[in-house]
């Protein structure tokens, strides 16, 4: 019995004293690497926000930039023009971007449909400037520049995105749902438009949201197809038209400290949108599954 | 309307129902699934008699879910499934040229092991089926008599239009029996349909049994063979036959319930029934 002392005792012993030390070091570095994740962008966002507020005004969000020798003036252009190649973008990548995802899920054959993410992956892994000389080549040369163009530049950036992200959404859709559709006599075409996309629009919405959000941050595909824009807001695409990055670099490199806090509060906006877009998106799911659980 | 009655699980159940001079609905000749090279069931010679309920036993692994799936050509959706031998159904064989499986899914509906609503309304639930297929006429009366035919109209007529995830399991699959119904299938298989829900959300299941083979043909797979003796008028008894690339699933025996449970003819199946295997 003496040597079967130690074997119920509840206490540490040395061995699993280094164990729980290992334990908490280990749990304290993983902590640690995510809180930096937190870190960096909320240093970013007060970075900006600091140099950037100061420079927000009604004037900033409704006038176009001040001509030579006068001071004031705004970015009315390069917002709308961002607004216009961003909605652009988004009616034309989305339902693509949907569709694909649907024939990847839904009907083609697994080979195909894993060749098919292969390709996606490719595509949401080109270089965004390589985007940006494809389309010039394709669409500007001989012909201009113009807003529409650009969208076609960000569409196809945000076309992988949309793709992928629905496609993993779609996966997510238990099969029995799509069984108890056809086991009603439905189609596959009714089965998937009537059960499995409503059952994942919160997952669509959420990575459309994503891919908007990258677009609108895109400045290099849209220097060689719609940067050089008159000084006045346009709504038309087929006018070329500033957008807020090429505006966020073109400010930047003014000789003017004006224009660098405009820049600055420029980028501010762009981060805003982001955000509030994310955060909107992530509502807009949670309400929609609670709608449905209820 | 059936009331919603005081719960016994020890129902006496009625005599069941004899197969003489009855429609064939099915009869699977030769039915051989496999799934890529594994055999799952093999050579099935079975008849499904018009308004009974018949019911499929056996072990795990017997491929009983795999044989009532290739009833409505469900396993068509499995990749690798291969179905050979004949599923005639009133004649005509499901799996010849020309057949079109949503035809056949139309007439012969299923209810599946977990609930499985769709995440719509529990009235949109039951519609969804309806307009796929152009029964669009007095949607909510169609909608009204399915959920009243399964037992649940008196528990849901307040809330058509709150979410189907706020019911019960049991309540769920008798929505999903509701929404199987009420496109008037002529079949409708059920497979393990209780197998997820409590003994009291059981017997309610095996109640509407009773009352929808009126108008329906039910083909139910089980594991429990109590419920199997309660519900149903015939029953196939399925084994897995052991060989040397795994094994597959054979029927033994057919025959009417009283029978399988009381003398069966084969001693597989009386060792199964008695609890002396499976």
């Amino acid at each position: 019995m003496a040597a079967d002392a130690g074997r119920y005792t509840l206490t540490l012993s040395r061995r699993t004293k280094r164990r729980k030390a290992v334990n908490l070091l280990m749990q304290g570095i993983a902590t640690l690497a995510a809180l930096s994740a937190v870190a960096v962008l909320a240093l970013v966002i007060a970075s900006v926000a600091e140099r950037g507020a100061g420079a927000l005004s009604w004037d900033f969000f409704t006038k176009t930039a001040a001509t030579f020798g006068e001071s004031g003036g705004g970015v009315a252009n390069a917002l709308v023009g961002s607004l216009v190649l961003v909605a652009l973008a988004t009616a034309m990548a989305l339902p693509v971007g949907v569709l694909i995802a649907i024939y990847v899920s839904e009907f083609a054959k697994p080979r195909i449909a894993d060749a098919s993410k292969l390709v996606l992956d490719v595509l949401n892994g080109l270089p965004s400037i390589i985007i940006g000389v494809f389309v010039y080549g394709l669409l500007v040369v001989g012909s201009g520049q113009a807003a529409w163009k650009g969208s076609f530049a960000l569409a196809i950036i945000m076309l992988p995105l949309v793709a992928r992200s629905t496609q993993e959404v779609l996966a997510l859709v238990p099969a029995t749902l799509r069984e108890g559709a056809l086991a009603l006599g439905a189609s596959r075409w009714r089965t998937v438009l009537g059960v499995v996309l409503p059952t994942s629009l919160g997952g669509i919405l959420t990575g459309t949201v994503l891919a908007v959000a990258r677009a609108a941050g895109e400045t290099a595909p849209l220097l060689f197809v719609t940067s050089i824009a008159a000084n006045t807001v346009t709504w038309d695409p087929r006018q070329p038209v500033l957008s807020i990055p090429v505006d966020i670099f073109a400010l930047s490199e003014s000789p003017d400290p004006a224009d660098h806090a405009r820049a600055w509060a420029l980028a501010l906006v762009l981060i805003s949108f982001i955000l509030v877009a994310s955060l909107t998106a992530r509502a807009a799911l949670v309400r929609y599954r609670s709608r449905l659980e209820r | 309307m059936p009331a919603v009655a005081p719960i016994e699980i020890a129902q006496a159940r009625e005599a069941p129902l004899s197969a003489a001079g009855r429609e064939a609905v099915f009869e699977t000749r030769g039915l051989t699934v496999s799934y890529g090279k594994a055999l799952a069931v093999a050579g099935v010679d079975l008849s499904i008699y018009r308004n009974l309920v018949t019911a499929i036993i056996g072990p795990s692994g017997c491929g009983k879910s795999t044989y009532l799936r290739s009833l409505n050509r469900m396993n068509d959706l499995i990749p690798a499934a291969r179905v050979e031998g004949e599923v005639l159904y009133h004649g005509q064989n499901i799996y010849a040229d020309g057949v079109d499986p949503v035809e056949v899914r139309r007439r012969i509906g299923m209810v599946f092991q977990k609930p499985n609503p769709f995440p719509k309304s529990i009235y949109d639930n039951v519609a969804w089926g309806l307009r796929v297929l152009g029964m669009k006429d007095d949607l909510d009366g169609r909608v009204e008599r399915a959920l009243t035919q399964a037992a649940l109209w008196d528990e849901v007529k307040d809330r058509l239009k709150k979410g189907a995830f706020g019911l019960s399991g049991g309540q769920q699959q008798r929505l999903c029996l509701a929404r199987a119904i009420a496109v008037e299938p002529d079949v409708v298989l059920l497979d393990e349909p209780a197998s997820a829900l409590d003994p009291i959300a059981t017997s309610k299941i095996e109640d509407l049994m009773h009352e929808l083979k009126n108008e329906y043909t039910l083909v139910i797979v089980t594991h429990n063979m109590q419920q199997a003796a309660r519900v149903a008028d015939m029953t196939a008894f399925f084994t897995l036959e052991r060989s040397e690339s795994g094994g597959h699933g054979v029927l033994v025996e057919y025959d009417e319930t009283p029978k399988i449970f009381t003398q069966p003819s084969d001693k597989r199946t009386e060792g199964y029934v008695t609890g002396r295997f499976g």
